[in-house]
């Protein structure tokens, strides 16, 4: 097949999309990705000159939430990233090929493109049973992995069980999961946690990099900045009524009723570091805070295991915050300085935790 | 002579992997293989029964609704909690909404390459595209020479570009394809169409649950309030938008879904293989009463036998008798020999005998999956759309019975042709169209009771442990879109002591039992010609008309620690 340097722009063009609208939809993204109106030309610029990037997706333990979730993007929208943005040349739930002709597709991608590639891995890897839990083509799930990621030009760890292990490797992890970056080493790595992440949020993090031509700034979790920085609490729609020590007590009481905060239901929005309350989920519809469930934290690491997911973590034996929903309601209440004090605590016990990803996993 | 090989199977989802014995150019035997376990049962000992639904909800993200349904179902019937009027609608409504989202999605997104020729598409006349639009939909909007026009011009562009990405060694060409270059072409621009319509519909999860995929529930009710008067809850402004988004859904099924699927079938009445065994199972659901008065379904249970629709047999999720799980060629092992087990007795011990390291086939003479087989009474059992129509279609309910025959009378086919690829597909349409009304139905019902007086919306009287029984046992079913699906809890002192599901795909998916009997996909593609093995057009049209779910489909195991592989990559 030939390798023609086609840009989005010549596609746009050849579409007859015009100039104004095609600016239109660098803006779109330049929001999507959390940026200034500033960076318009800068996007347009890169949109102009560049390629469609070759993405392969592979898929391993997982549930396909994470591909339904991108299905759902609503800006760009799905059909506009696979036919004009990038080309996706590998995507189990989705191409056509099957079987041999499907690895042949693969191969051919990964062959032609030697380091240009995006891998994006959605799924944990199971490395017992000397990896035999995932086999596709008669292959270990550990072994292709390997293959796709020794030539890409980066990784992209899609969801909380690519990124942190997810579900397969709660308690007692039976099958021995890993995260990708725990197998994958000497190359880029970008954690995109959410069970699943947000639509917009998944286009997002590949808009950036095929715009910018270069990672997006990462946390110490290997999360993007943009989506990651602050915590479903900082920016709740039910932020005022914790300050104000104000709690629903139990599902459809009067404090339900009146929107008031979630937290002694189990509320996990105080140590969740997400884009929920901001982007919110299906093109803004709403999140979980604001359609009355508590928060389950399904972005940060061990999450499954830091339950229950009604009682809050200051209730149970072992937990490090120290404080419960009463005292933290009072504290807020009598002094602000005091709502912001445990805050901050929460904070610094996330931020300073270091990330588990050695003694994970394995450990049946 | 080797079996030819498909794995993957892709456009499903998750991990399956098929065998097939070729003589002559048919297909003589078949063996089906899930090829990928996380063991999520065993995750799910000991944590709160409240906690479970978000658990088993992640079994599978694309039938996102369905595991958590029957999860909470299971817990409140151990706990024997009875849910407000309102709940039970507002679950109606977001399994309706997953039917409608899940069924469309399948039909253009993961089964119509199997009759569609993308590349021929490029040969249409977008005029006489346009005119056969108009003819088969009258009513939808999008149909002029220049929408099919700019739909080829994207098409065209895209194959030039030479990255034919998610489209790239598809079996285009193959004489298997049917349709005239005009039916391509519409079926791409819908293609286009279900895509970006399919992110709408499931916006009804994210107003009650908060997201999609795996929007929240919560046991004993739902956790969104209604106050009409509130302007912290579900209000008239979020009814509005659900009232949209549901008229928005019903008319593209009825539009555009339908419409294209009786033209696509009209050139595929000769697709008479993949009928399988006969058997049908389905638990019922969509309650207009309580989950535990299954005369109340809308959607029917009961069991068919050797493609018999003049007897219906009674099924019963918790009758010990009825359903067994065995595993003498799944990857487990039962203690004290290889008897089968009732789900709510279920033992899980993995049992790994197949190759080491990479292989090229399986012994399917042993254990060759990790998928178990689950049977009713003994029988192999199909379940999915095309159980729901037959079992409707059997007991004479109305809009089943009716849907039934309306498409039968319009592709001019005798009952018999539903035993088939080409009918299991079919009914899913019927399904889609019945559920769609349905859906209206139930936001109807919703808004007459809000208008009776009544918001609530969850039963607080269980909600706190203290008030449970020491040891307590429930069954929860839901019907998923692909079929009956059950799980089975076992509480005890406060916590989940055992857990198991049996789902659709682990029915459909089984690989044969301890009587050598196949799954219904072995069968099913057992007798199917083939026009070229090396290209296995017809075992993709017959797998995927079942719409398989393979993360469904894979049970749990108990196994040892492993060493752990770590992958190093030079660069």
């Amino acid at each position: 097949m030939r390798q023609q340097e086609k840009t989005v722009l010549d596609l746009f063009n050849r579409r007859k999309v015009s100039r104004r609208d095609f600016l239109q939809f660098c803006a779109f993204m330049a929001a999507a990705i959390g940026l200034e109106s500033t960076a318009v030309p800068q996007i347009a610029a890169a949109l102009e000159t560049k390629p469609r990037p070759p993405v392969i997706w592979l898929h391993f333990q997982e549930c396909t939430g994470c591909s339904e979730s991108f299905l759902r993007t609503s800006h760009p929208i799905l059909a506009d990233v696979i036919f004009d943005l990038i080309s996706l040349d590998y995507h189990e739930t989705l191409q056509a090929a099957a079987g041999l002709q499907a690895e042949e597709a693969k191969l051919k991608a990964m062959t032609e493109n030697k380091g240009k590639y995006i891998l994006c891995v959605e799924g944990s890897i199971p490395a017992g049973e000397n990896g035999q839990y995932c086999t596709i083509g008669g292959k270990p799930a550990t072994k292709l992995l390997a293959e796709a990621a020794k030539d890409c030009a980066a990784v992209i760890a899609w969801g909380s069980c690519a990124a942190n292990g997810g579900l397969p490797a709660a308690n007692p992890n039976p099958t021995g999961a890993k995260t990708v970056d725990q197998l994958v080493k000497g190359k880029p790595v970008i954690n995109v946690p959410g069970c699943p992440p947000i639509a917009e949020v998944m286009a997002g993090v590949i808009v950036h990099y095929l715009t910018f031509d270069k990672l997006p700034e990462l946390d110490f979790a290997g999360r993007p900045k943009a989506f990651y920085d602050h915590r479903i609490h900082d920016k709740c729609n039910r932020r005022a009524y914790y300050d104000a020590g104000m709690f629903a007590e139990k599902f459809d009481d009067e404090g339900a009723k009146q929107g008031w905060c979630l937290y002694k239901l189990g509320c996990k929005g105080p140590t969740t570091f997400n884009s929920c309350s901001t982007i919110r989920w299906n093109n803004g519809t709403s999140y979980p805070i604001q359609s009355g469930h508590p928060c389950i934290g399904c972005s940060e690491e061990n999450f499954w295991d830091n339950g229950p997911f009604y009682t809050h973590l200051a209730d149970m034996p072992g937990m490090k915050i120290g404080w419960n929903a009463d005292q933290i309601g009072l504290a807020a209440t009598a002094v602000t300085v005091g709502g912001i004090a445990v805050h901050t605590a929460a904070t610094t016990v996330i931020k300073g935790k270091e990330k588990k990803s050695e003694q994970k996993g394995g450990n049946g | 002579m080797p079996k030819i090989v498909i794995d993957p199977i892709t456009r499903i989802e998750g991990h399956l992997r098929v065998e097939a014995q070729v003589e002559n150019n048919q297909i003589i035997n078949a063996w089906s293989s899930g090829t990928m376990v996380r063991g999520l049962e065993l995750i799910v000992k000991d944590r709160d029964p409240r906690d479970v639904w978000a658990f088993v909800q992640r079994i599978c993200g694309v039938c996102t609704t369905t595991h958590a349904l029957a999860s909470i179902r299971a817990v409140e019937d151990a706990l024997n909690i009875r849910i407000p009027k309102n709940a039970n609608l507002i679950r109606n409504i977001m399994l309706c909404a997953q039917y409608l989202q899940d069924h469309t999605v399948h039909f253009y997104h993961l089964h119509a390459l199997d009759w569609v020729d993308v590349v021929s598409a490029l040969k249409a006349d977008p005029q006489a595209t346009a005119e056969l639009a108009q003819t088969i939909s009258p009513r939808w909007p999008k149909s002029s020479p220049g929408y099919f026009k700019d739909t080829q011009a994207r098409l065209k562009t895209f194959v030039e570009s030479g990255q034919l990405g998610i489209f790239a060694n598809g079996y285009w060409g193959h004489p298997g394809y049917k349709l005239p270059p005009e039916g391509n072409l519409m079926a791409v621009a819908h293609y286009l169409e279900a895509l970006s319509w399919q992110k709408e519909v499931v916006k009804i999860h994210t107003i009650f649950g908060g997201k999609n995929p795996h929007p929240n529930f919560v046991v004993g009710g739902v956790p969104a309030s209604l106050v009409m008067d509130g302007d912290n809850a579900i209000n008239i402004e979020r009814l509005n938008l659900i009232s949209g988004l549901i008229d928005q859904a019903v008319d593209f099924v009825e539009q555009v879904y339908i419409p294209d699927l009786l033209t696509i079938a009209s050139f595929y009445k000769d697709v008479t293989y993949g009928g399988g065994m006969g058997n049908f199972l389905s638990f019922g659901d969509l309650p207009t009463d309580d989950i535990r008065n299954p005369d109340s379904f809308l959607f029917p249970r009961g069991v068919i036998l050797n493609q018999n629709l003049q007897e219906v047999l009674e099924c019963d999720p918790k009758d010990p008798e009825q359903i067994l799980e065995f595993v003498d060629h799944s990857w487990y092992e039962y203690e004290g020999g290889q008897q089968g087990l009732h789900p709510s007795e279920g033992q899980t011990k993995f049992k790994y005998t197949g190759p080491k390291g990479e292989y090229q086939e399986l012994d399917t003479n042993q254990k060759y999956s990790w998928s178990k087989a689950p049977r009713w009474r003994g029988h192999s059992m199909e379940v999915g759309p095309l159980a729901r129509c037959l079992l409707g279609y059997a007991k004479n309910q109305p809009e089943w019975k009716d849907g039934v025959d309306q498409v039968l009378k319009k592709l001019d086919l005798p009952a018999t042709a539903l035993f088939s690829t080409l009918g299991r597909t079919a009914a899913r349409g019927i399904e889609t169209k019945i559920t769609g009304q349905y859906l209206k139905r139930f936001f109807n019902d919703l808004i007459a009771n809000i208008k009776s007086g009544d918001q609530a919306t969850f039963n607080q009287s269980k909600w706190d442990p203290a008030t449970w029984p020491a040891e307590a046992k429930g069954a929860g079913i839901c019907e998923a879109p692909r079929g009956a699906l059950g799980h089975w809890i076992h509480i005890k002192n406060k916590k989940t002591f055992n857990y198991s599901a049996i789902v659709p795909t682990t029915w459909n998916a089984s690989p044969n039992d301890h009587k050598g009997q196949q799954g219904p996909y072995e069968a099913c593609l057992t007798g199917t010609p083939m026009v070229d093995p090396n290209q296995p057009l017809e075992i993709l049209r017959t797998i995927h008309s079942f719409d398989p779910c393979m993360a469904c489909a894979v049970h749990l195991m108990d196994t040892q620690d492993q060493e752990v592989a770590v992958v190093k990559v030079m660069s």
